[in-house]
């Protein structure tokens, strides 16, 4: 290798650009990547960040631009020229195969012959080399299904460096994570440096580009908006460029004034299709005027819950009372009649039970309200004009963006299709607000605007109870904070107890001692 | 205990069982890469009816193996080409190979044979025969033994070894090759193979000719083995059984060879009890064990064997997200 290679960029794009149709995810993108260096790419969603990495990767072929690897021109058009080249990436989802041990997964692609039987006996002893030099044990005969989480990551990583990865970009890496695996992911990506690798860490998280690049490139609608040393910026001038404008700082809330328990639950349990429990004995009261947090890794029981609570779901065992009577056990009880009982519903996933992808704004904004005779002709049949009309007060109401209420549900942003469903129940004047995930999938701008929504909720009155797997998010909005793990409730804390590290263990399902 | 001898019975299962482990196995290798074969049934009449039509043209038997394993591949072809490339429906795609081979099967006998759909009956030079093994005559005197060696383990055509020897060789296959696990986890998972660089599009095309292979050989068996010649809709519906012991062995080789070998002895017993008649009953009512492989899949599924897991990603074409 010529002595000008060894000081050549581990990766350099020079002027990608990339269009999906009508939409232009990259616009004349450069980005310089140090190696030896962890660097950072943030943006919100949508801003062009996955796009780039997946066309540095060969998932997509970029529609101009060149990419220098090491200082040469590369070619990369698909996955197997960019492994060629040393280039791994770590999916947001992981591709594991669920079903295969973590040394099938980690072969696959790398069998090194057509017989598995010797290429198996190398990748094994290569696996615990690998283990011991990054702290990244895991067992190889182990199936993925089996593994948590934060395991199943450490697999994608080995399966990286076992196929002799020189570059390893990280999707969204810690999103699935508690506090705790995401330092022990951070131990990792420091030890990958320190061993002179390359790291491309993409987040929409500023807390995690500050506690562990070297540098950051800041990514706006498709284009690179900036690049600064890391040790020369801050989370407030990155948020500024992330967003180009100031971030309002969060207003301090006024103490909550509680009203009467309107929604309670006892030894609430509830078992899955397969007969497996979610949701052990769970007891919770939520009062009016308040904003109950309810906190945890994704998949810990929390959706099932919240699907009890709204009527989605029969529990198996236990109570829920809302406004004062008993509801389930009860004849009635099924979501529409909760929803006469003034519970409004905000679903964790809205593309499954949210909306309809396919129907227009308008009818996406009277759905579970369809009944009543405000959006009805004389004759009883549905009138088109007066949901119209309807849809176009809502989305203006809301701030939904295109504010067109006939263009379908499906064609707007994560954000305005969550202010479209969250205006929808706010609407209806509702006692008891659930909201699942409430920013998932949608950019800080949309962020503040349904936190504000939220707790104007909470100042009149309402009780609301949000489930999230963003601590942020929880900490921004929540009076009170229960942590879900395996289908119990761990501990409760409240907003001013609360802290990232005591959340952490408690996700983790290690029970509270300091408390 | 004459009129309920065991070993005929035996060798029979191990006769009817053959088509059924072929297509089973055909099945298998689609479904593994993700995608899901109802052809098994077009592909087969369509293989009966070319290695018919060549033996008898011909009357060399392998050429007609060979016409059988051909016309498969071109409807496989289709298939990959319908679900593959173009992402359609996969089960439209294979009912719709078997509508068009029930009725192209039928027309082109009637237009190049004229015999009523039917290809005129093969000689015995243009048949799979039975394979007589030697010292067969030595040991005719050993009582027990004697006729096992001669009826049960010989005595079987060149194509039922073959389909035995294909149990253990796709086992091999699957767990222990390379191919094998690219396959499995193209079935399970295709973004990671995609991801690790390897075409997703030219493993379903290999699962697929895979199948249309052993579809080819089971086809030409039913034809030139176990029967002398192409009939209308000769399958019969052992595609779709073949499908209910693939799923009953769990997308497994060996233990589809077990599905394949129960059915085809409830199918032996069956053509055993043809009018025996029973005291206070009459007539044995033989639909009633042609229904038991039915029967027995949705018995099984329903839970005896708890439930039947397919390939994550079969049925599902591959579209890079966005």
């Amino acid at each position: 290798m010529a002595a000008s290679d060894a000081a050549a960029p581990a990766i350099e794009l020079v002027g990608i650009d990339k269009r999906f149709g009508a939409v232009h995810a990259n616009r004349a993108v450069d980005l310089v990547v140090r190696r030896g260096h962890i660097h950072g790419i943030i943006g919100e969603n949508g801003a062009g960040k996955s796009t780039l990495m997946a066309i540095l990767h060969g998932f997509y072929q970029a529609d101009a631009g060149t990419i220098r690897v090491n200082g040469h021109e590369a070619t990369i058009r698909d996955s197997r020229d960019a492994i060629r080249l040393g280039i791994e990436m770590v999916h947001q989802h992981f591709m594991l195969v669920e079903r295969f041990t973590v040394l099938e997964n980690v072969m696959l692609g790398a069998e090194g012959g057509a017989r598995l039987a010797p290429g198996a006996a190398r990748a094994r002893a290569e696996l615990s080399r690998l283990g011991e030099a990054y702290g990244l044990t895991v067992d190889p005969d182990a199936r993925i299904e089996d593994l948590p989480v934060g395991a199943q990551q450490r697999v994608e990583i080995l399966k990286a460096l076992y196929r002799g990865a020189e570059v390893l970009i990280l999707d969204e890496p810690t999103g699935v994570l508690t506090p705790q695996e995401a330092d022990d992911l951070f131990r990792v990506l420091r030890a990958l440096r320190d061993q002179g690798r390359t790291v491309l860490l993409i987040t929409h998280k500023l807390r995690e580009i500050m506690a562990i690049t070297d540098r950051v490139s800041v990514m706006r609608a498709g284009q690179m908006v900036a690049h600064r040393n890391t040790a020369e910026t801050s989370i407030a001038e990155l948020g500024e460029l992330m967003i180009g404008r100031r971030l309002s700082a969060p207003a301090p809330r006024p103490a909550p004034r509680l009203g009467e328990t309107l929604l309670e639950a006892r030894g609430l349990s509830l078992r899955d299709a397969a007969g497996v429990e979610r949701v052990k004995g769970v007891d919770l009261a939520l009062r009016g005027g308040e904003i109950l947090g309810i906190a945890g890794v994704a998949g810990n029981g929390q959706g099932e819950l919240l699907e009890a609570l709204a009527g989605m779901r029969t529990p198996s065992a236990g109570e829920i009372r809302l406004n004062g009577r008993t509801v389930f056990p009860g004849r009635d009880f099924n979501a529409a009649s909760l929803r006469r009982q003034r519970l409004g519903h905000v679903p964790e996933d809205r593309l499954r039970s949210g909306l309809v992808r396919t129907a227009r704004a308008a009818e996406t904004a009277i759905l579970g309200y369809q009944h009543d005779p405000a959006y009805r002709t004389g004759l009883g049949l549905l009138s088109h004009d007066k949901i119209l009309a309807h849809g176009a007060r809502l989305m203006r109401d809301y701030d939904v963006r295109p504010a067109d209420p006939s263009l379908r549900s499906s064609l707007f942003s994560g954000g305005n299709q969550q202010k479209l469903i969250l205006g929808r129940e706010i609407e209806r004047d509702p006692a008891v607000l659930l909201v699942g995930q409430p920013t998932r999938g949608v950019d800080i701008g949309g962020i503040d605007a349904i936190h504000q929504r939220l707790l104007a909720c909470r100042a009149a009155g309402k009780a609301v109870l949000v489930v999230s797997v963003e601590l942020d998010e929880i900490l921004a909005l929540a009076d009170r904070i229960l942590v879900m793990f395996d289908g119990r409730i761990m501990g409760e804390l409240t907003a001013a107890e609360a802290t990232e590290q005591r959340l952490g263990l408690l996700m983790a399902g290690v029970q509270d001692v300091a408390a | 205990m004459e009129g309920f001898d065991l070993i005929p019975i035996l060798a029979a299962t191990l006769r009817v069982a053959t088509p059924l482990l072929l297509a089973a196995l055909a099945g298998l290798f689609s479904e593994r890469s993700g995608i899901i074969d109802v052809g098994l049934e077009g592909k087969m009449l369509v293989a009966a009816f070319a290695a018919a039509a060549a033996a008898s043209v011909s009357g060399n038997v392998f050429l007609g193996l060979l016409a059988g394993i051909g016309a498969s591949c071109l409807l496989g072809l289709v298939h990959a080409y319908a679900c593959v490339t173009l992402r359609g429906s996969q089960v439209v795609s294979g009912m719709a190979i078997n509508i068009v081979a029930s009725g192209l099967t039928a027309t082109l006998a009637l237009a190049w044979f004229s015999m009523g759909g039917q290809t005129p009956p093969l000689p015995a030079s243009a048949r799979f025969l039975p394979i007589t093994l030697p010292g067969s005559e030595a040991l005719a005197g050993v009582p027990v033994l004697g006729r096992v060696y001669a009826a049960l383990i010989g005595g079987q055509t060149a194509l039922v070894y073959l389909a035995l020897l294909l149990v253990p060789l796709s086992a091999w296959v699957l767990y222990r090759s390379r191919f094998g696990l690219r396959l499995r986890a193209c079935g399970e998972h295709p973004a990671a193979i995609d991801t690790a660089g390897i075409s997703v599009a030219r493993l379903r095309y290999a699962g697929v000719l895979i199948a249309s292979v052993l579809c080819g050989v089971a086809g030409a068996y039913i034809a030139t083995a176990q029967g002398a010649g192409f009939q209308r809709d000769m399958i019969a519906g052992r595609g779709y059984i073949a499908l209910a012991a693939m799923i009953l062995g769990g997308w497994r080789p060996w233990p589809i060879l077990l599905a394949c070998l129960a059915f085809g002895l409830l199918d032996a017993v069956a053509i055993r009890l043809q009018g025996v008649v029973l005291p206070g009953i009459g007539a044995f009512p033989v639909q009633a064990i042609q229904a038991l492989p039915y029967l027995l899949t949705v018995v099984l599924l329903a839970g005896f064997v708890g439930r039947a897991i397919p390939p994550k990603a079969s049925g599902t074409p591959y579209v890079k997200e966005r």
